[in-house]
């Protein structure tokens, strides 16, 4: 555990979060520190709360209790639950990818992530004053904004899909598309939902490599949920695991796998069936 | 019964055959009592005759019609098949090609629409066809906005064209004001009343916003048509100024010198039918450069990141009311700017020019035409204000074959006439990538 960790290195604390939905309490009494530049694994069983977390993080639900506070390296601390939805990716600087993919299927690739820098570019547009007339400032913003996709694209090997809608990619390459359009929104904490989903093994272990280069190279935090074991247990540096919405253990990946509730969580009690079943399918 | 036959692995002789059989027996079976058997009057009593060569006929037709129907459709299904691949082949070479003659029909429809007064400039119908054509392109081109680029189902867009009309209207009855500059008043009234309806219906999408829409288009109408004291009631605002050109007036003659005296022509009721073609010209071409250029920016790109999916666009950081509201906004901007124009055309208007059923073909304009497809908008409006007009020498079976036609081109065009969009941007010249 990390409880000695000093209030510098946290780039998020979420203190005693919780989320009812009537009466059913989707995430309960949550706290949790989330050290900055690290990869901080959520997994959980099917339920768990993970993405209702997700979606208390980003502006998507305001919590019922709590206080998730974000510290930016500019602004102070900020209580995301207190911001305008929008401004949680455009202030706070915290974005997040979707399970089900959310890209602008219509539009190209590029496009998706020239929308992610909507707000820098709207301002240089001068509120589409300056754009209309064409004046050189908004010209050279956007040449920025599409040197900096461009950037990205060719950082994640999506240079050549440029101008494919992005409807019309396999599904792996949708996936990395979506981070790709996240990190043009220049995020300090990326948040993942499940990017490993529908993925094969190769295409897993080019995730693994490219969230690790992620955080030594942009200096940006990652809270992902994943379902994929080799995903989690081989990038993360720390993993919370929830069940029925309560953190019921935390620690490294090591801990994580010997810790007995988590045992008990995905695999039921101790039932000598059970666990030859997980034996078997493992 | 009769197998069924794909185009892929073409079928032999034997088997078209024994499908045609297969139609030759049904048509056998239901032609007895149909064709072969039936009863004539034979000295006050009723008899049953039979006229088996001509269930014959019937047969062999049957047989033969199926035979040519079944060997045409796997015609056309391999011709597509061939086509398909071929163009999965060489993506870009087509891409270059189709966006190449978009632009030509753009160009020539242009080119047309410039000398078409000239060339009829003694035909007052087909020039006063022609602005009617110009004022449903003005009007879809605004409609574009919303439904088009940012997928909001607009049913009342007729609601600000109605509100820019009886702007001008009023403006200019009552205070005196000039066509040309009531006309951005009367654009900026209409915009307010566009971020009005969007204001309360901000959090709806798709069927509800259709909804709050028609009921907003409805509300305008109605009030419009009851107010009696601003609008005039059911009798509508007559009288209403005509245009004027740089302040000469088109009548007769006039103590301060009119159109035709300061040229020096003889006085013709066609200048100013042409005139008022060339200022609908204006207005919509200003409109089209105005949404091109608007597509290309941020604002553009965020109507359709917002059609495509906004709860994405959130996750982005994007404030969808401002984005949605500017939306609205500008739609409605550009439908009262068209309202402007009609008042000022007809000289008289009423609440029946703005029924339902405008804001109908308006939106059918913009489906038709393609979703967002400047171009297909054009096009739509000719084929929607011409169909009625050609069809006017079938009487009564005008409307139903208006209906027909238009389910025809959504069957062979889902997407609509034009529903290739191009994109704002590209990282290569189109046509580079492999």
């Amino acid at each position: 555990m990390r409880a000695g960790m000093s209030a510098e290195n946290t780039i998020l604390s979420v203190e005693h979060l919780t989320m009812r939905f009537g009466g059913l309490a989707a995430i309960d009494d949550l706290s949790l520190a989330v050290p900055a530049g690290k990869i901080t694994g959520v997994i959980g069983p099917n339920g768990a709360g993970k993405t209702t977390f997700f979606n208390c993080l980003t502006g998507f639900y305001k919590p019922t209790e709590g206080v998730v506070s974000l510290n930016h390296p500019t602004r102070g601390a900020l209580r995301l639950a207190d911001l305008p939805s929008h401004q949680v990716a455009h202030v706070a600087q915290v974005v997040r990818t979707f399970q089900n993919i959310r890209l602008f299927p219509k539009m190209t690739v590029l496009e998706n992530l020239i929308v992610a820098q909507h707000n820098a570019l709207q301002k240089a547009s001068g509120f589409s004053l300056a754009g209309i007339l064409g004046l050189p400032s908004y010209r050279k913003a956007e040449q920025q904004a599409v040197a900096k996709a461009v950037d990205w694209l060719t950082r994640l090997n999506l240079i050549d899909k440029a101008d494919t809608p992005a409807g019309a990619l396999p599904y792996g390459t949708q996936r990395r598309v979506e981070i790709a359009r996240a990190l043009c929104v220049d995020p300090l904490l990326l948040c993942l939902d499940e990017p490993a989903a529908g993925l094969n093994p190769r295409e897993s272990g080019e995730l693994n490599e490219l969230l690790l280069r992620l955080v030594a190279d942009a200096k940006l935090t990652i809270l992902l949920i994943e379902h994929d074991m080799s995903v989690v247990m081989n990038v993360s540096d720390h993993i919370c695991v929830l069940n029925y919405g309560r953190k019921i253990a935390e620690g490294t990946p090591k801990q994580i796998q010997n810790d007995p509730n988590v045992i008990k969580a995905y695999l039921g009690e101790e039932d000598a069936d059970e666990l030859l079943h997980a034996e078997v399918s493992a | 019964m009769s197998p069924l036959v794909f185009a892929n692995n073409a079928p032999t002789l034997a088997e078209r055959c024994k499908d045609a059989a297969g139609i030759a027996l049904i048509a056998l079976l239901l032609g007895i009592p149909m064709i072969g058997l039936t009863t004539a009057d034979q000295g006050g009593s009723l008899q049953v005759l039979t006229r088996w060569p001509l269930l014959g006929a019937f047969v062999a037709a049957a047989f033969c019609g199926r035979l040519a129907l079944r060997y045409g459709l796997d015609m056309l299904k391999q011709r597509r098949q061939t086509r398909d691949r071929e163009a999965a082949a060489r993506p870009g070479k087509r891409g270059v090609r189709s966006i190449r003659i978009l632009e030509l029909t753009g160009w020539l429809a242009f080119g047309i629409a410039l000398v078409l007064p000239i060339l009829f400039s003694d035909n007052r119908y087909v020039v006063d066809t022609a602005t009617t054509v110009l004022i449903y392109v003005m009007l879809g081109w605004g409609l574009n906005v919303v439904v088009g680029l940012a997928g909001l189902l607009d049913l009342g867009h007729a609601a600000f064209y109605a509100v820019g009309a009886y702007a001008y209207a009023l403006l200019s009855t009552q205070f005196g004001w000039g066509f040309w500059t009531a006309l951005p008043v009367a654009g900026l009234t209409a915009a307010v009343f566009g971020l009005a309806l969007g204001w309360p219906s901000l959090r709806l999408r798709g069927d509800y916003l259709a909804i709050v829409t028609l009921g907003f288009g409805e509300i305008i109408r109605v009030v419009l048509t009851n107010w009696t004291d601003l609008s005039g009631g059911p009798n509508g605002i007559s009288s209403i100024p005509r245009p004027t050109f740089f302040g000469l007036p088109f009548v007769p003659s006039s103590d301060t010198g009119t159109f035709a005296s300061f040229f020096g022509l003889e006085f013709s009721p066609m200048h100013r039918i042409i005139f008022l073609y060339y200022v609908i010209l204006l207005l919509s071409l200003l409109t089209n450069v105005l949404v091109k250029r608007l597509r290309r920016l941020p604002i553009g790109r965020a109507w359709e990141a917002m059609r495509e999916d906004e709860i994405a666009c959130k996750a982005l950081g994007m404030n969808i009311t401002n984005v949605k509201l500017s939306a609205f906004a500008l739609g409605a901007m550009l439908g009262g700017v068209a309202g402007v124009f009609f008042a000022a055309r007809q000289g008289f208007i009423s609440p029946e020019s703005f029924t339902f059923n405008e804001s109908a073909i308006i939106l059918a304009i913009v489906v038709l035409g393609g979703m967002g497809s400047q171009l297909g908008v054009v096009l739509a409006s000719v084929v929607l204000v011409l169909l009625p007009e050609l069809g006017r020498d079938f009487a009564e079976y005008r409307m139903l074959l208006f209906g027909a036609a238009m389910i025809l081109i959504m069957v062979w065009r889902p997407g609509g006439i034009l529903s290739h969009r191009e994109p704002t941007l590209r990282h290569q010249p189109a046509g580079e990538q492999a």
